[in-house]
């Protein structure tokens, strides 16, 4: 059976005593894609990563990673996957060579294999200077590149990264976004994180969860156009609040006006339901009112309105 | 086995990589060397009873600081989280594991052949049979105290906990075949209790008396603590 999806979760749900963490999850990730796996802290995404990764069982419900079990077939599932966990665990008392040898060993790699895939991640990762230090004494974003050398030592099909970046600087979020991208041109990847810019710079394709539940699905663009009250029209006008309410309240296809007054000016937001061009129609409107104008520009709902939108409820 | 290995090694070094391993051997030495020597003058008999007689009560503290952190201290760092989503059995893991902290016992151990030598040494003549059956049985009740240290590790995240609760689950083992508790019982439980305790076996073994049944015990106690080890990183549930 050949197998389009590298994930298929099936109606996942995870208890912990009172606490429902994961409310009957549904989706599939096709092969290569860099699925965004986004949600505010505590909305049960490590906990969906430990059920993916065999960490914890699930309640109830199947994961099946390239049409493997995770029950069933723990240990091929494990072999498949790359995994930075949550906050990047790591043996700080061993070396970056000693401890990606060990990795790789369990791997099953061996002999000259192991050693040149050793070299090959410090290459890739660019640790080849921190071979022989103690992972103890790595900065935090070498100790992440080590991290992802581990998860990429056997060459994995699913690449699994919880919060890759948390703790980084910016010059550092950079590099290993880079490196992720890289990455990600071969492989399949979840990328679970809470920090949007993070997500739409690197995935194609992202899910939000809220409480357990998958609140909105889609592209970046997906996602913005169908946000409720994302698409609207900014007018910066001179004239009275209230007619200019009125005004283009009654334009067709403008949904809600809210105003306010800015110094001289008043500035409107006027916003629109589906994706009709209404600029035209603001502008006649402003012209034959009279009134002086000094900015009109379409805003489409960013990532944040909507993710804001979701995750508050 | 090369995963079990890739464990081993790893554990193993890493004794000798933190201080732990220099601070223990040392210690170890120095107590049951000053046990065996202050009273061996005294006697005035050129055997090891001496040393082995204290060893129950020496390792019912030595072995739970041996075995409190192997799991302790992953679940503490996380790295628990790793190695069992790595393509690796439990059962690989824990024999590992268990496999590393044995052999650094058995390397303190080992080291106080210095005893034996120098009895020799200073011409003496024991009777080499029991000391070598008494190192045997030394090793294997090592072994018994760590399975038992190891496992209840596995339970906890803190390594005084781990290591405490270690001491008492391993004096419940000792104990409970000694004739303070044995005489209160009915003969039947008696027995079961006496086969139970790790002290009597001990005790035979040392005498030089290496019985398949005392071998057996002690490979019973090791397999079913690893087996509950084995178990209760299965249950992960922790969270």
């Amino acid at each position: 059976m050949t197998n389009s999806f590298m994930l298929e979760v099936r109606n996942l749900n995870k208890r912990f005593g009172e606490v429902h963490a994961v409310k009957n999850l549904n989706f599939q990730v096709p092969k290569g894609e860099i699925l965004g796996f986004l949600g505010p802290n505590g909305a049960g995404k490590t906990t969906t990563m430990r059920m993916i990764t065999c960490y914890i069982p699930a309640t109830s419900g199947t994961v099946q990673v390239d049409g493997l079990d995770t029950v069933t077939s723990s240990l091929e599932v494990r072999r498949k996957i790359g995994y930075l966990a949550e906050n990047n665990p790591l043996y700080g008392d061993m070396t970056v060579q000693e401890y990606l040898t060990f990795v790789g060993e369990i791997r099953g790699l061996s002999g000259g294999q192991l050693r040149s895939r050793v070299d090959e991640m410090f290459v890739e990762c660019s640790l080849t200077r921190m071979a022989n230090r103690q992972i103890v004494h790595l900065s935090k974003g070498f100790r992440q590149r080590v991290g992802l050398a581990q998860a990429l030592i056997h060459n994995p099909d699913l690449l699994i990264l919880d919060e890759p970046t948390s703790g980084l600087d910016p010059n550092q979020i950079i590099e290993i976004r880079q490196l992720i991208k890289k990455i990600g041109a071969q492989k399949t990847v979840i990328y679970c994180s809470h920090i949007l810019s993070e997500v739409s710079a690197t995935c194609n394709h992202i899910m939000i969860i809220n409480e357990g539940q998958i609140v909105g699905s889609g592209t970046a663009e997906e996602l913005t156009a169908n946000s409720a009250r994302g698409n609207r029209y900014i007018v910066r006008v001179k004239a009275d609040p209230s007619v200019v309410r009125g005004a283009f309240g009654a334009i067709p296809g403008i949904t809600q006006v809210a105003v306010k007054p800015a110094g001289d000016w008043i500035v409107a937001e006027a916003f629109v339901d589906g994706t009709e061009d209404l600029g035209e129609s603001i502008f006649r409107c402003a012209v034959s009112n009279g009134w002086v104008l000094s900015e009109l520009r379409h805003e489409t709902a960013s990532l944040e309105d909507v993710f804001t939108q979701l995750t508050r409820g | 086995m090369q995963k079990t290995m890739a464990i081993f090694k790893k554990e193993f070094k890493s004794y000798f990589i933190s201080p732990i391993a220099y601070v223990f051997i040392t210690v170890f030495l120095a107590v049951s060397s000053y046990l065996f020597f202050h009273v061996f003058f005294l006697n005035n008999q050129a055997d090891m009873r001496g040393f082995f007689d204290p060893l129950p009560l020496i390792f019912l503290f030595f072995i739970p600081a041996i075995a409190m952190r192997s799991w302790a201290e992953e679940k503490k760092i996380r790295t628990l989280e790793l190695l069992l989503t790595w393509p690796i059995s439990d059962f690989e893991v824990v024999a590992g594991k268990f496999l590393a902290s044995f052999c650094f016992i058995a390397v303190a151990v080992l080291l106080t052949l210095t005893i034996p030598i120098s009895i020799l040494l200073i011409g003496g003549k024991p009777d080499i049979g029991p000391i070598i059956t008494g190192y045997i049985g030394t090793l294997l009740m090592g072994g018994a105290y760590l399975a038992i240290g190891m496992w209840i590790s596995s339970y906890t995240e803190n390594q005084i906990i781990a290591f405490l609760l270690g001491v008492v689950a391993c004096f419940f083992f000792y104990i409970i075949g000694s004739p303070f508790i044995v005489m209160f019982a009915t003969p039947l439980i008696a027995s079961f209790f006496t086969y139970l305790g790790l002290g009597g076996h001990f005790e035979s073994i040392q005498r030089g008396i290496l019985d398949s049944r005392d071998i057996i015990y002690y490979f019973s106690i090791i397999g079913f603590f690893l087996f509950l080890n084995i178990q209760s990183l299965a249950g992960r549930k922790w969270e």
